[in-house]
């Protein structure tokens, strides 16, 4: 099970949880089980079928976008980190 | 030559004799240096000297003059020589203006600062990266702050108290009482008054040598350009994507340094976009995000900490730029986490496809750039 990074903007869609654990060995797998697992959050994260290019996803810290994008692999020790564009400064 | 653990005293007429066979060491402080010294001496002061003198002069056998400013310092550092091992320590006992007197080479740096600068900057001109040339640049600088609000806040106050010479503010905003659990640029008796307005007399209240350039307005398309231009460094505290997307495309064309934080409960992020160098916003999130994805302060809440700590690492980033030392956030961002007190980081990579920054950016910034380039 890998650890995953839930940003704020997003925990809503996870009842509030701020590290979630998700089976899988690749990021397309991960991100199935949270989606399983919470509905809401699919719509947040993907726009048809594909990675919403408002969200990036960082395994171990690199964006998944220069590696294999959604076929990028996952293992058990990596912590998956979701990524929204945030605007909130604070005018 | 001496006996181990010993060490030579010679006047200063016979230092001088001697001088340009042997490594010469001044004992004494920074801002002693700063004042003037032998311009082939290593400065090595006497509080630092056990911690390393070793790694500046590693052979044992180097033949060495020591010197301070009348002997006393110096012969200290000595007789401590001579204890580790060294073999061939030569005091000079007497006073420094006499070297001078007796012709002896010597360097008086260019006074970059005023003496009152010297005063009021004096801790930070202790520390070596920063020093009377760094303090100059610090002067010189002309940092835009996007923002005089949470973010704004805490940067343009450590900023103005480092001495950066010029300030912009831009902020088309009034204080608000909801302001002041974060704001700390603002206070009660100014609700209602403009922010830049408030911010110049907080600003002005503790540095007053510090130059506030107020920009009573919102960041937009018809200013951004002029704004950015002006400018060395900016510090984004914006709170929303039109802004910050506006405020990339130009800071690209430009080339000018972007240090970008945001905020949201107790989560905050703090990065650098320093353009052609590192990624920038676009090579994040190539295009703008709907606005239902932006929920400002007002509406999802701040703690109040949480932009004092993202806008101080915005400001110590914003000082690395102009001083030109250590590493920038460029191609990292920091994650703060208030709840669990963490940081994470995450690599960013400069997109070649960007459609700001990339191979074959097509954007009318990139037509700035060809102006400007042509211009110069």
């Amino acid at each position: 099970m890998s650890q995953v990074r839930i940003p704020p903007v997003l925990r809503e869609a996870v009842g509030g949880a701020r590290d979630l654990e998700a089976a899988g060995t690749t990021v397309s797998e991960v991100l199935a089980d949270l989606f399983a697992r919470y509905p809401a959050l699919r719509d947040r994260v993907t726009a048809d079928g594909e990675l919403s290019p408002f969200v990036n996803v960082y395994v171990n810290g690199r964006d998944v976008r220069y590696g294999d994008g959604l076929a990028t692999a996952v293992s058990a020790a990596d912590q998956v980190i979701l990524l929204p564009a945030m605007a909130g400064g604070s005018v | 030559m001496s006996q181990p653990g010993t060490f030579r005293q010679v006047s200063v007429a016979d230092a001088l004799r001697i001088a340009g066979d042997r490594r010469i060491i001044d004992v004494r402080e920074l801002v002693e240096w700063n004042e003037g010294h032998i311009p082939s001496a290593t400065l090595v002061p006497l509080a630092d000297f056990a911690a390393t003198i070793e790694a500046v002069v590693p052979d044992k056998s180097t033949p060495l003059l020591v010197h301070c400013a009348v002997g006393a310092r110096s012969m200290r550092a000595a007789a401590y020589l001579g204890q580790i091992g060294y073999t061939d320590v030569v005091n000079m006992q007497g006073r420094l203006a006499e070297w001078k007197a007796l012709g002896g080479v010597w360097e008086q740096p260019a006074q970059l600062l005023s003496d009152a600068e010297r005063r009021r900057y004096s801790r930070q001109l202790l520390i070596p990266e920063i020093g009377q040339k760094g303090q100059r640049k610090l002067l010189d600088a002309r940092v835009l702050m996007i923002g005089a609000g949470g973010l704004g806040s805490p940067a343009a106050l450590y900023l103005a108290a480092a001495g950066v010479g010029t300030l912009g503010l831009v902020d088309d905003d009034v204080v608000d009482e909801s302001n002041l659990q974060r704001q700390v640029l603002h206070t009660a008796a100014r609700v209602g008054m403009g922010k830049t307005e408030s911010a110049e007399l907080t600003l002005n209240a503790l540095n007053p040598d510090v130059a506030v350039i107020r920009h009573p307005m919102r960041l937009g398309a018809d200013n951004v350009e002029a704004l950015v231009a002006a400018y060395d460094v900016i510090v984004d505290g914006t709170d929303n994507f039109e802004t910050r997307y506006l405020l990339n495309d130009a800071s690209v064309a430009y080339r000018k340094p972007v240090v970008h934080g945001s905020i949201y409960r107790w989560d905050g992020q703090v990065t650098t976009f320093v353009p052609y160098e590192g990624p920038c916003y676009r090579c994040l999130y190539p295009t703008q995000p709907p606005d239902e994805l932006a929920p400002a302060c007002a509406v999802a809440g701040v703690l109040g900490v949480l932009p004092g700590i993202i806008g101080l690492l915005q400001a110590n980033e914003a000082i690395k730029l102009i001083l030109g030392v250590g590493e920038t956030l460029a191609g990292r961002m920091l994650l703060f986490d208030a709840m669990t007190t963490s940081f994470d980081e995450i690599r960013l990579w400069r997109d070649p496809a960007c459609p700001a920054c990339g191979d074959a950016a097509t954007r009318a910034s990139d037509v700035v750039v060809a102006a400007v380039g042509a211009g110069s």
